[in-house]
């Protein structure tokens, strides 16, 4: 897979074949690992991120499973008790729900109710996210439900980097660790930071640096923020784009820095507004940083509707580089006061 | 010592290997004896383990469960079998067009949907699955309303909330198709639980994949069902296909997906799913038993998934190409048209007529769904109208988020209207 000499360019992958590499490591470097979910072995995945791997590592290691979501997801926690650590891949995170009682009751209470007795080191990956037209019960984004839940980590991969090596960061961990994959991503294209070799699940990252306002977003809304920032740069704004990678445990230190340093801060969340993981970080920042703002802390959010399927319905429903822009602009407008 | 060892099935052939259905053992038609409507669960066992049949290889109707159809209602089950099969081709063109996004086929399948909804009331509520299109043409929904579904237009049921395919139609007693598997089954035993509580003559019917019965909500359904002897025919679709996963990974490998009903209380009964005569006299059984208080009944079809799960998906990368071809139960339309000839109430020029027929039928209905827009030319829906009907009376949040949409896209709108460079537009 990565047989490109270090004289040679740095070779273009996309998102996809980072995670296919993540895991192909993993199952190569460590024998008690392995993959289970629903049509992962000979058909590749539902969006196709397996592929290829059942005929490097057999059927046991890259294992179909009946579709049952609560019993795959409950089987991997057994396997994990009983000292494999499996991969656990759910199609989308609307599937998750019907393993939520595996996850939330069981998977993230184990270590504490037992005393500290048992450890689930269990990583469940899932796609997450909309804009690829699958409608309201294949497109909703509930990472942010699951970042309510003490005893669960969930890390969420956004760049080529991360999406190569963050499994790995998450199978070190003895415990449960949710990796959300925004199916969006999954087409984009990169390279790999050359010498790169791990990465961590704790810590925010500063994507791009700016002194006006800071975006806070993840997964795809981070390139959104990107994109925004470009457009704001050719208007003299400078944004910051910080992606916060880890929704749970929040780098609260990395937020308040960053906020210390531009005094706005917008935050792009795929997620519904009421009850969101957004309105967690305003709280944060309110509590922790509310003298060095110059305006309202902002956030822009999905519209609060399910999803719907028609192409345009749904771009209208999401954040976009626009929308962002214009948000940024407007905070930076309403800072200087009528 | 001994030593345990996991088992993962293996489908019987992949890409590239001889077809094999060994695995299913197909009696000759006309043997399965038709028990009494009324006969305890227990008793009729065998039920789950041979195979209803009617239609034997000359396309003669044999046996105790010979529903003896009119020949006219045969010929409008020919009509409604075939309308499915062309409607889903020309769906599927359209979709490879870039039409539409997306497209499920039932071919092959077509006798599960027609026979079960001409066997059922028309005040009977359907659960469907999502290859179960045939419900709706047998209940008279115009290909037309479909298309527009599909189309995400301005004449969507959905309102271009939902996939393609996932239609609704409260007013022909068809409810919404979940694309999260299985939903539907505690929910069709629960509205068959409210019929017996009202004292209607009214039953429920569900449909989900031999796939996703290994979901928890069939299970916990047919607990229910069994508790409370709901009115309900609950069929599990075995098209020996769940996307890339056959029928073994569902659990079929050491019994027949019928024979779980006894082991809940329930009658499993299993059927020749391609054999239009058998689905419809097992279903009319069943539909006799559950309007008698005679509780729910559990019917496997046993059939083929003749084309790919879905546009997104291409079986050529896990199972033989010829296997549809190699399938032992056949085409149920082949076979249904074979019995009408073989009565003298059918031909080929009759069978090509019809097929020329509803091909021109269908074309006329897209031409007529387009004009009330596609994916890329209008008319389209509203996007602010994606705030209504998230409750029954909008909140005032929303009724603020869909004001800032709609001063967003006029800005939008009067932005584009700028750029329009002089003689444009």
């Amino acid at each position: 897979m990565q047989n490109a000499t270090a004289a040679e360019a740095p070779v273009t992958l996309t998102y996809r074949d980072a995670v296919r590499e993540a895991l192909h490591a993993a199952l190569r470097d460590d024998p008690r690992v392995f993959l289970m979910g629903e049509d992962v072995g000979r058909y590749g995945g539902s969006y196709a991120v397996s592929k290829g791997l059942l005929e490097t590592f057999g059927a046991e290691r890259i294992r179909d499973t009946p579709l049952c979501e609560s019993t795959f997801v409950g089987a991997g926690i057994g396997a994990a008790l009983g000292g494999m650590r499996p991969i656990v891949e759910v199609m989308t995170v609307n599937f998750s729900l019907l393993a939520l009682d595996q996850i939330v009751n069981n998977a993230a209470t184990l270590s504490h109710m037992s005393g500290g007795q048992l450890n689930v080191p269990l990583v469940i990956r899932l796609a997450t996210g909309a804009g690829r037209q699958l409608g309201a019960q294949h497109s909703h984004s509930l990472e942010g439900w699951y970042a309510h839940i003490p005893g669960l980590r969930i890390a969420v991969p956004a760049t080529i980097d991360d999406a190569r090596f963050m499994l790995a960061a998450a199978l070190r961990l003895p415990d449960p660790v949710l990796l959300f994959e925004h199916l969006y991503l999954y087409n984009m294209q990169g390279t790999l930071t050359e010498g790169l070799e791990q990465v961590d699940l704790e810590r925010a990252a500063i994507r791009r640096t700016g002194r006006d306002v800071t975006l806070i977003s993840y997964g795809w809304s981070l390139h959104k923020c990107l994109a925004a920032a470009a457009t704001l740069a050719a208007e003299g704004i400078e944004a910051e784009v910080l992606d916060l990678r880890s929704l749970r445990p929040l780098d609260e230190a990395t937020i308040m820095a960053s906020v210390r340093h531009t005094h706005h801060a917008l935050i792009v969340d795929e997620g519904w507004r009421s009850g969101s993981l957004a309105a967690e970080i305003v709280t944060r920042i309110v509590e922790q940083a509310f003298y060095e703002l110059d305006a309202p802390v902002a956030r822009l959010c999905t519209a609060e509707v399910p999803i719907p399927y028609a192409q345009h319905l749904e771009e209208a429903a999401l954040p976009s580089p626009a929308r962002i822009a214009a948000a940024a602009r407007e905070l930076l407008t309403s800072a200087r006061g009528p | 010592m001994t030593q345990s060892r996991l088992h993962v099935p293996h489908p019987p052939a992949r890409p590239g290997e001889k077809p094999d259905f060994s695995y299913l053992e197909i009696p000759p038609a006309g043997r399965e004896p038709r028990p009494d409507t009324l006969a305890p669960a227990l008793e009729i066992e065998r039920l789950g383990t041979g195979m209803v049949r009617v239609l034997d290889e000359q396309g003669h109707a044999v046996g105790a469960w010979n529903p003896h159809l009119e020949p006219e209602d045969l010929q409008v089950a020919l009509r409604h079998m075939l309308l499915t099969r062309h409607f889903d081709e020309r769906m599927q063109r359209m979709q490879r067009q870039g039409r539409i996004s997306f497209y499920m086929k039932s071919t092959g399948e077509e006798a599960v949907a027609v026979a079960q909804a001409m066997a059922l009331e028309p005040g009977d509520m359907l659960f469907p699955s999502y290859r179960t299109q045939g419900l709706f043409i047998v209940r008279g929904k115009s290909l037309v309303d479909l298309m527009c579904q599909c189309l995400s237009n301005t004449r969507d049921m959905c309102r271009g909330r939902q996939m393609p395919i996932m239609y609704h139609w409260a007013e022909g007693n068809i409810f919404s198709i979940s694309g999260n598997l299985a939903t539907q089954f505690p929910q069709a035993v629960g509205w068959a639980m409210a019929a017996a509580i009202k004292g209607e003559d009214r039953i429920a019917a569900t449909w989900i994949g031999e796939g996703s019965s290994a979901e928890a909500d069939f299970h916990h359904a047919m607990t229910f069902a069994a508790v409370y002897q709901a009115p309900v025919i609950l069929n599990v679709v075995n098209n020996q296909w769940a996307i890339s996963s056959f029928q073994g990974f569902a659990g079929g490998e050491r019994r027949t997906f019928a024979q779980r009903g006894p082991g809940y209380g329930i009658p499993g009964v299993r059927v020749d799913g391609n054999d239009f005569l058998a689905v419809y006299a097992v279903t009319r059984w069943a539909a006799e038993r559950a309007r008698a208080s005679g509780g729910p009944t559990l019917i496997e079809h046993v059939t083929y998934r003749a084309a790919a799960h879905s546009t997104s998906d291409d079986p050529s990368r896990y199972r033989p190409k010829e296997e549809w071809q190699a399938w032992p139960l056949g085409d149920p339309i082949t076979r249904l048209k074979n019995h009408l000839i073989a009565l003298g109430e059918w031909s080929e020029e009759r069978h090509a007529a019809l097929e020329k027929e509803l091909e021109a039928h269908v074309t006329a209905c897209w031409k007529e769904a387009v004009t009330y827009g596609t994916l890329t030319e209008g008319p389209t829906l509203d996007p602010v109208s994606m705030f209504e009907d998230v409750f029954h009376d909008m909140p005032p949040h929303l009724k603020r988020q869909r004001e800032e949409l709609r001063r967003l896209l006029a800005a939008q709108h009067a932005a584009a209207a700028a750029q329009v460079p002089d003689g444009e537009g």
